[in-house]
């Protein structure tokens, strides 16, 4: 039992990424509601994000700017500053999620328009509705 | 000037989208000669790039001058030189074809959607032309964006179904992300080749283990593999006609082309198909989704869904050949992607050719349709020989690579899926032809001395010519198909083949 607490404290950081994979998972599978599954979408998409952030940090390490770095005398050890590629990764992985949300919204509010609900069911309910009146 | 053609290939199309989206506010009439400029330059650039890969191998395109892996690379070689040709040249016929149907459907969105379409290619392109895994995500998303809101543009039944396929591929994109992130902790690059150079010599292969499995995972969402296939056919068949023709020859062909280029180049055959010890069982998979798409196929009696489903089954046969790990199975699956983009582009026109004089795709509509329409139909019939695998066309030459590499793996199970599918393709395409073939026009909205009217009514001229050149190339593919295998897909293919088994 000890063994376990210490692998999930050691690796707290994965617990959460998938934590919150799975609330944003759980969302987008039983949440009948457009927008509560559209959160339940970036609620996932951020897990991803988080998991970037913490992958870049290091022990006993500072933020990547080297402070007095003008002259150019000071010898730089990798190992003093944290990794930045990930945060400027996550940057534009930001950008896309919220590319992604803004589609997601806007292809709400056309089924909003269209059917005057935002409950999945309903829609697929005057859909049926709909496509039986054609026949 | 050759010099730059991996950054015209993606930058011409990306910039024209502005200007496309501009011209529509200004003068619509401008939305259509930019957008077919633009990928004329895409198109003439991939010819280009292709004949220096053939004269002097891989060209390895630094972007703004700074080295991998520290910058981002373009890595062209025979692999995907063929299929930036191949994407071009599917954009530039479809564009054609739907040239008027596209003006009267969008009428002031006009602008919007040729900007959205000539994204998608962008996006598609880059995906194939980088060199750079995160890049790659990057550019997934751009691609899948402008198809969500493409596919979107429908109205009607698209929204939901737009918005479900948004859903799935935001998953499955996720998904590829989290894979990447853990490559990226073991390896700390993200250039491909960087990778496949450190990837050898780790000890811990745990990590590359998980992030193959997402990667992978990732990409069956992407490319509607059976049991993940859910969004696909909604899709497709409620998208409106220019966009679903566009959208359904390419995605999913280009989410294989990134699991083939993942396998390849950055974790290597060995390690995909023999450590990882799961070849055995996406094989099966893919035995399923095929026989599974093609009962579900069987089921349909509308022709774009049927159509839809069928693409199911098609990733099922390029999934399991290139699994086979065979140079038969894996020549077989790339050739596959380059037919398979043609043929579903030819039937998808062929029906958006059809819908676009009979409005409707059910098939009780398709009454009559060889006495009304002749050449459309003509084309689709070399559609479906081609789909079926009847000789001359190309169909029937990657099926016989295949089969011949599920023989020589010894995986009969994937041989048998492969006939009874195509069995099943015989009874789905001839019904379609014998409905349109030998019952009379059913005349519902006109009196009988209208009649003569009605029997001859082609599709307008500019979708035609594209719909004939579709078909035309099936059957020059086929005949030339082993220039297409000793020219383009053996040098990609074998190379990394030899250098691992």
């Amino acid at each position: 039992m000890p063994d376990l607490l210490s692998l999930f404290l050691a690796k707290y950081n994965y617990w959460v990424v998938i934590f919150l994979m799975m609330i944003g998972l759980y969302a987008m599978m039983a949440k009948n509601n457009l927008v509560k599954k559209i959160i339940g979408m970036n609620i996932f998409q951020t897990a991803v994000i988080l998991f970037y952030v913490s992958i870049a940090t290091k022990h006993d390490a500072s933020i990547p700017i080297i402070g007095h770095g003008h002259n150019g005398h000071h010898a730089i050890h990798a190992a003093d500053y944290m990794n930045p590629l990930p945060h400027v990764l996550m940057l534009t992985a930001i950008v896309v999620s919220v590319a992604t949300l803004g589609v997601a919204l806007a292809l709400a509010v056309k089924a909003y328009q269209q059917h005057d609900t935002l409950e999945e069911d309903e829609i697929i309910e005057q859909l049926k509705t709909d496509y039986l009146s054609q026949q | 000037m050759s010099a730059q053609f991996p950054a015209l290939i993606i930058i011409v199309p990306l910039l024209a989208a502005l200007f496309v989206n501009i011209a529509g506010w200004i003068r619509r009439s401008l939305c259509f000669p930019t957008a077919l400029a633009a990928l004329v330059v895409s198109f003439l650039s991939a010819v280009g790039l292709m004949g220096r890969v053939m004269a002097d191998g891989d060209v390895i395109y630094r972007m703004a001058g700074w080295d991998p892996p520290w910058g981002i690379a373009l890595h062209i070689d025979h692999l995907n030189g063929i299929i930036l040709i191949l994407i071009s040249l599917v954009a530039i016929l479809n564009l054609i074809a739907h040239r008027t149907s596209a003006a009267s459907q969008f009428t002031n969105r006009l602008g919007a959607f040729y900007a959205l379409y000539l994204l998608f290619v962008t996006g598609l392109m880059g995906i194939v032309i980088t060199g750079d895994t995160f890049n790659l995500y990057v550019l997934l998303e751009i691609s899948s964006l402008s198809g969500y809101a493409l596919l979107g543009m429908g109205g009607g039944r698209a929204t939901l179904s737009s918005l479900h396929y948004l859903f799935l591929g935001t998953i499955g994109a996720s998904f590829y992300l989290l894979g990447i992130g853990y490559l990226y902790i073991v390896t700390g690059s993200l250039n491909m080749v960087d990778i496949a150079g450190i990837l050898p010599a780790l000890e811990n292969v745990a990590p590359v283990k998980v992030s193959f499995i997402l990667c992978l995972v990732g990409l069956f969402i992407k490319m509607a593999l059976f049991p993940l296939h859910t969004w696909l056919p909604n899709a497709y068949s409620h998208a409106p006609n220019p966009a679903a023709s566009l959208i359904a020859p390419l995605t999913t062909k280009v989410m294989i082309y990134i699991m083939i280029r993942l396998i390849l180049t950055v974790y290597q055959p060995d390690f995909a198909f023999i450590q990882m010890e799961i070849a055995e069982f996406i094989q099966w998979l893919a035995v399923i989704a095929i026989i599974a798409g093609s009962i579900l196929a069987y089921k349909q009696n509308r022709l774009k869904r049927m159509l839809s489903y069928i693409i199911v089954v098609e990733v099922g046969y390029m999934v399991g050949g290139f699994w086979l790990g065979n140079a038969a199975g894996m020549t077989g699956a790339v050739l596959h992607v380059l037919n398979d983009a043609m043929m579903t582009l030819c039937v998808f026109l062929a029906a958006g050719a059809v819908m676009s004089r009979v409005q409707f795709d059910e098939f009780k509509h398709l009454q009559g349709l060889f006495g009304k329409m002749p050449y459309t139909m003509i084309a689709f019939v070399v559609g479906a020989l081609s789909i079926i695998g009847v000789p001359p066309t190309c169909g029937f030459f990657s099926k016989w690579y295949l089969i011949s590499g599920g023989i020589n793996a010894g995986h009969y199970a994937f041989v048998a899926a492969l006939i009874i599918s195509s069995l099943v393709n015989v009874l789905l395409f001839f019904r379609v032809i014998e409905i349109s073939y030998f019952e009379p026009f059913a005349n519902h909205h006109h009196s009988h001395n209208h009649h003569a009217e009605s029997l001859f009514q082609e599709a307008s001229l500019d979708m035609l010519v594209p719909l004939l050149v579709t078909a035309g190339l099936l059957i020059a593919m086929g005949i030339y198909a082993h220039i297409l295998v000793t020219q383009f897909i053996e040098p990609a293919v074998l190379p990394s083949l030899m250098g691992s088994l």
